[in-house]
């Protein structure tokens, strides 16, 4: 009976090494999407407020690396037991998987919003504004849905 | 029997108030401005049904939930149906519900209910507000219930609590110029931003010593961030306001979602004055 014991707690320590391995690269590559997504955001936010000189290939680089990230597959990058009640580390809240349809929609509404801004950044600063406005806007209809409230 | 001589005379004293009957009437109402105070009061961030968006969160059915210390609040119907909202309320029973947690029916209110900020709201902000209210969806959906539990069931103890934590007084007293006055009314009356960004004592009144100066989430995770501390611009609070975005471009989410739809409605002005009154606290 003790062999048994000890052979399921050997395999238990041994398997779990690699299920969290898994989902630590699936926290580190989302999380890495949304410091994208933030770090090109600036770039198109400084040049609707003026901080940034504008121009149309900066504006149409950070607005492709927009539409770039909303082309990722979400899928693998939330695997089951990755939500804040199940791990450190992370602000998705356990939402997210009992309402994926949604989750995806969400999604799927960045990518539009990135579009807009693509056509956007071409026409000039002035049109960046409007753009961004509605990019906040589908960040936002995510994070209040499924994000938990900072620590 | 002293003892119940003490409490009576303290329940008597300590009973809800109410403006007399059209007390407000005399005031000629403009829908248009209420419709920017309605934004700027956050009726439907906490009234709309849980998980509408778009024109459906004009229909405030109530529902929402709100946990606290004191147990788990719903919000309740306040659209203007006559039967399961507040459609057959007179303009004075509106003003007594914001101005001091009056209920019609001669109740206090949960202060749940941020009628501690509403209270500084000036007359014509309120007969303008009601309306508004008129057009408004109607719903008849009944109220729930709140979910609190003894001793805080006892809505004739609220006359005490607002005895103790209501004020006539603004908590700021220095403004240095008409934008931060405008500002400060935006804050401390309409937004009741400090509902939430102020500390609460034990009892559940603010600790406005130190206020904005963030605190715990109510839902019991989390914390919510200090503004009296908020080392941003100027310029990037009021942008913010408007679109959600932080200076780094992460963006709001959790209640201030809803904060930052609402604001993005008003005037730029207004959400300048609002950036304005938070950097003249620091």
């Amino acid at each position: 009976m003790y062999k048994t014991i000890a052979l399921v707690a050997g395999l238990a320590l041994l398997a779990t090494p690699a299920i969290s391995q898994n989902i630590n690269g699936a926290v580190k590559a989302r999380q890495g999407q949304f410091n994208v997504l933030a770090i090109n955001l600036g770039v198109l936010g400084g040049m609707a407020k003026g901080e940034i000189e504008y121009s149309a290939e900066a504006a149409g680089a950070a607005a492709d690396s927009l539409v770039g990230v909303a082309m990722i597959n979400q899928a693998p990058l939330w695997p089951a037991a990755s939500d804040e009640m199940a791990i450190d580390g992370t602000r998705a809240k356990a939402d997210i998987w009992d309402n994926w349809d949604d989750f995806q929609s969400k999604w799927d509404a960045l990518g539009t919003a990135a579009a807009a801004m693509k056509v956007a950044a071409a026409e000039g600063p002035d049109a960046i504004g409007p753009a961004l406005g509605a990019l906040g806007g589908a960040c936002k209809a995510c994070h209040e849905a499924y994000r938990a409230p900072a620590n | 029997m002293a003892a119940l001589c003490v409490a009576a005379a303290g329940l008597f004293v300590t009973r809800p108030a109410k403006l007399p009957d059209g007390a407000l009437d005399g005031l000629s109402a403009d829908p248009a401005n209420g419709e920017q105070v309605f934004y700027a009061a956050g009726c439907i961030s906490c009234h709309a049904a849980p998980g509408t968006t778009g024109p459906a969160k004009l229909t405030l059915a109530g529902g929402q939930a709100f946990p606290s210390d004191f147990g788990t609040f719903i919000a309740p119907n306040i659209s203007p149906d006559p039967d399961h909202g507040i459609g057959g309320w007179t303009l004075s029973e509106f003003a007594s519900a914001l101005r001091y947690g009056s209920s019609p029916d001669g109740q206090h209110y949960y202060p749940a209910f941020p009628y501690t900020a509403y209270a500084h709201m000036t007359d014509q902000d309120i007969a303008d507000l009601w309306a508004f209210w008129q057009g408004l969806p109607p719903s008849d959906v009944p109220s729930q219930p709140h979910q609190v539990g003894f001793p805080f069931n006892i809505r004739a103890s609220l006359g005490g609590w607002k005895m103790l934590f209501m004020s006539k007084d603004w908590v700021v007293a220095d403004i240095p110029s008409p934008e931060v006055e405008r500002g400060r009314y935006l804050v401390e009356a309409l937004g009741h931003c400090g509902e939430c960004h102020t500390p609460r004592n034990a009892l559940g009144g603010l600790d406005t010593a130190n206020w904005l100066g963030g605190a715990p989430n109510p839902s019991g995770s989390g914390k919510i961030p200090s503004l009296a501390a908020l080392d941003w611009a100027a310029s990037d609070i009021a942008y913010y306001l408007e679109t959600g975005f932080t200076p780094d471009f992460d963006s709001a989410g959790g209640h201030m979602a809803p904060v930052v739809q609402n604001f993005a409605r008003l005037p730029a002005a207004d959400r300048d004055a609002v950036a304005a009154y938070i950097k003249a606290l620091q």
